[in-house]
């Protein structure tokens, strides 16, 4: 029997144990946040002339732009292949991507030396520079995630545009707007749907043209001519794994059933990427004969080896099984372990891979690095948790829905 | 989809086509500047004349207005047992190392930028805030710098310094090669106080030649390359040794240019914006297809 989905606003306290903790660590991070923004990155940071770029750039910026690929591939597989059965997943997967990419700009900011130069990228070109290409995709595909997310603002507010006091009255113009905006963008969805594709795969491979140019400072089982296409590869495995990660927890944690039925197809597909990108980054090694590195026992071959084998191998297999697919907590075990496997692989890029010429130590995030690290990604939780009560985001069964009615695309 | 919604999609996708290509004629314009001059000024340090005076760290301090400690405190050579590289406070150290031909003179070795032929500075900074002027130098902009430090995750001699502890506008901190002072007709400030000629400065070309020269006339004083020549496609700075570069903490670098190969694959995916409006095209192609078949399969 086929039921029908749709996009329901959460109703649950906010508050909950997990919360006060997530709210605690947030608080942890700003406030050594604060301690960057008076005293210098230096004050709080790990990092010197040898180490330039630690775990903000590894983790809050690379894997942050990777964890978020949820939303192009959702994107790409309801919207440009009309997969409609997929259609529920694609809001979740939306609103990640769009908080994500937000913490990502977030955490460029803090990091920068001058943060309010941010804008300089945008009238100082130098198109020889990966940052750059990465800078701008990054910004103008933030901007489209926003747009793409509108009609689920417009869904929630139009008809229901209730300001108090003296904003009163601009209720009336303010639906107004709404509905204009509802139906201009539903006619021009289709090229923002597409751009953020397009943007997508432009900065996902692109951020793995940034280390090429260190070029020798970077441990040879990474470095590689094909990074960029690793992290493009990359990205698009890590996309619907991430789906099936976060939307488990989200069910688990508003009290719903995880939706096996979608999830469990979602998860046919991940094997074959996974193998594709396994199959570049093996055939990679052996062309540039870098397995010999595996062969003692240092940091970089120990991490290559997990990254490998925890993030790729294990959870390729499982996501081969019947058994795993029919399974949610094997399904959500074999998905964590693949977002684990890209987190790690980018952490061992820009961070682990990275050896200076020099050095009078080796470089490891200081606590105040990993508090606003921690901090941000929980920030971001507690971003999600609030919009998904607030907007209708989270698909669930609709007994009420005949059969005529279907998604149009709403972002 | 009604046909004016297919009408609106080709204009909407070639108006945007359009628009890319009209972006990437500016793009191609965008850039720092690079030039790679014929008649380029470099030096020529000869770690084997060198003396270990350190006149040339006190000097440099000096013309570029860091706090400079009086230079009798200079003759300390306590500080030769630890290795130091250029930071925030120094554009320039010197380093000593053994000379097993004779142990009563060590080596000393001056570091500083290289101020490379194709600097990797130069192609990485995202908002083109460093550039290779006419003179031979690599100079960096600080009314550009966004303090992102990829020229320091870049540089291969891992020379750009950050002031990691100022909060509001920490700069990148390294030798300019004392660009305004030869503006002015003045010379390298390391160059002008070096009492024993250590350091010729001069047209890069006329310095290799003199470089081969004294390795073709003194053979057993120097090993025979010259640190520079080839070095990541040449570097301003060239460097005459008596032990191989490696053992004076010289790092091993291929001949071809630090920028290369990300250049080329940014180029590669960029080249004037057609992979991309490609591939919009084709994924629009591919979106109005299906629609049209799952339309179909519901009529």
């Amino acid at each position: 029997m086929e039921h029908f989905m749709r996009p329901t606003q959460m109703q649950k306290k906010f508050i909950t144990p997990g919360v006060i903790v997530l709210i605690l660590l947030a608080l942890n991070g700003l406030i050594f946040l604060a301690g960057r923004f008076l005293f210098g990155i230096g004050s709080v940071t790990n990092l010197n002339n040898q180490y330039p770029w630690g775990i903000w750039i590894g983790i809050d910026v690379a894997a942050g732009v990777a964890l978020a690929a949820g939303g192009f591939t959702t994107a790409a597989l309801g919207h440009l292949m009309h997969r409609e059965q997929y259609h529920a997943l694609v809001r979740p997967a939306l609103l990640t991507a769009m908080l994500g990419y937000t913490f990502v700009a977030l955490g460029v900011s803090i990091d920068i030396g001058r943060y309010y130069y941010i804008w300089h990228p945008l009238i100082m070109w130098n198109g020889n520079s990966a940052l750059f290409e990465v800078g701008i995709c990054v910004m103008i595909y933030m901007t489209v995630l926003y747009i793409e997310f509108l009609p689920v603002v417009t869904e929630r507010f139009i008809g229901r545009v209730n300001m108090k006091g003296f904003l009163a009255r601009f209720n009336a113009p303010m639906d107004k707007l709404l509905r204009l905006l509802d139906r201009g963008l539903s006619k021009v969805m289709f090229v923002f749907i597409i751009a953020g594709v397009v943007l997508s795969t432009l900065h996902q491979s692109s951020l793995g043209t940034l280390m090429v140019i260190a070029g020798p400072k970077m441990h040879p089982l990474w470095q590689t001519p094909v990074l960029p296409l690793l992290f493009l590869l990359s990205a698009i495995a890590v996309g619907f794994p991430m789906v099936i990660f976060e939307s488990m927890i989200a069910a688990r944690s508003f009290g719903l059933k995880p939706e096996m039925e979608i999830l469990s197809k979602l998860g046919r597909m991940i094997a074959p990427i996974l193998g594709i990108y396994l199959a570049f980054k093996i055939g990679d090694m052996f062309i540039r004969e870098t397995f010999v590195y595996l062969t003692t026992f240092t940091t970089a071959s120990v991490m290559f080896m997990i990254e490998v084998l925890v993030g790729i191998v294990i959870p390729l297999r499982m996501f081969l099984s019947r058994d795993v697919l029919k399974s949610p907590l094997l399904l959500f075990i074999a998905a964590s372990l693949v977002v684990f496997g890209v987190l790690l692989n980018r952490i061992n890029n820009f961070v682990v891979a990275y050896t200076p010429p020099y050095s009078f130590g080796s470089y490891f995030p200081s606590v105040g690095e990993i508090s606003v690290t921690v901090g941000f990604i929980s920030i971001l939780v507690l971003l999600y948790r609030a919009a998904v009560m607030i907007f209708p985001v989270i698909s669930v069964p609709d007994k009420s829905l005949s059969s005529k009615a279907k998604y149009t695309i709403r972002g | 989809m009604t046909n004016l919604d297919r009408r609106s999609f080709f204009k909407t996708t070639a108006l945007l086509g359009a628009g890319l290509t009209g972006l990437s004629v500016s793009e191609a314009k965008a850039g720092p500047k690079n030039i790679l001059s014929p008649d380029r000024m470099g030096v020529l340090v000869d770690t084997t004349v060198c003396i270990g005076c350190r006149n040339c760290e006190w000097a440099c301090k000096t013309a570029h207005n860091l706090p400079t400690p009086p230079i009798e405190s200079y003759e300390d050579r306590s500080v030769f047992e630890k290795m130091r590289r250029p930071d925030e406070t120094a554009l320039t150290v010197v380093n000593r190392y053994d000379n097993p031909k004779k142990p009563e003179l060590p080596y000393t070795v001056k570091v500083q930028c290289m101020h490379c032929d194709h600097p990797a500075c130069v192609s990485a900074c995202i908002v083109g805030a460093f550039s290779k002027e006419e003179n031979g130098a690599v100079i960096w902009d600080t009314g550009k710098c966004i303090g992102c430090r990829y020229c320091m995750a870049a540089c291969p001699f891992q020379i750009p310094a950050f002031e990691f502890h100022r909060a509001i506008g920490p700069k990148i901190i390294k030798c300019d090669f004392c660009s305004e002072r030869r503006k002015d007709g003045k010379m390298p400030a390391c160059a002008e106080i070096c009492p024993v000629e250590a350091l010729t400065y001069g047209p890069r070309e006329e310095l290799v030649r003199i470089a081969r020269d004294r390795v073709k006339r003194f053979p057993e004083r120097y090993v025979e390359q010259i640190y520079g020549e080839y070095e990541v496609g040449g570097t301003g700075w060239l460097y005459l040794t008596g032990r191989d570069a490696a053992e004076l903490q010289f790092p091993k670098l291929g001949r071809n240019p630090a920028p290369g190969v990300s250049e080329s694959i940014q180029h590669g995916i960029f080249a004037y914006f057609v992979p991309p409006v490609s591939l919009y095209a084709l994924l629009g192609a591919l979106m109005w297809i299906t629609k049209n078949r799952t339309d179909e399969e519901e009529a």
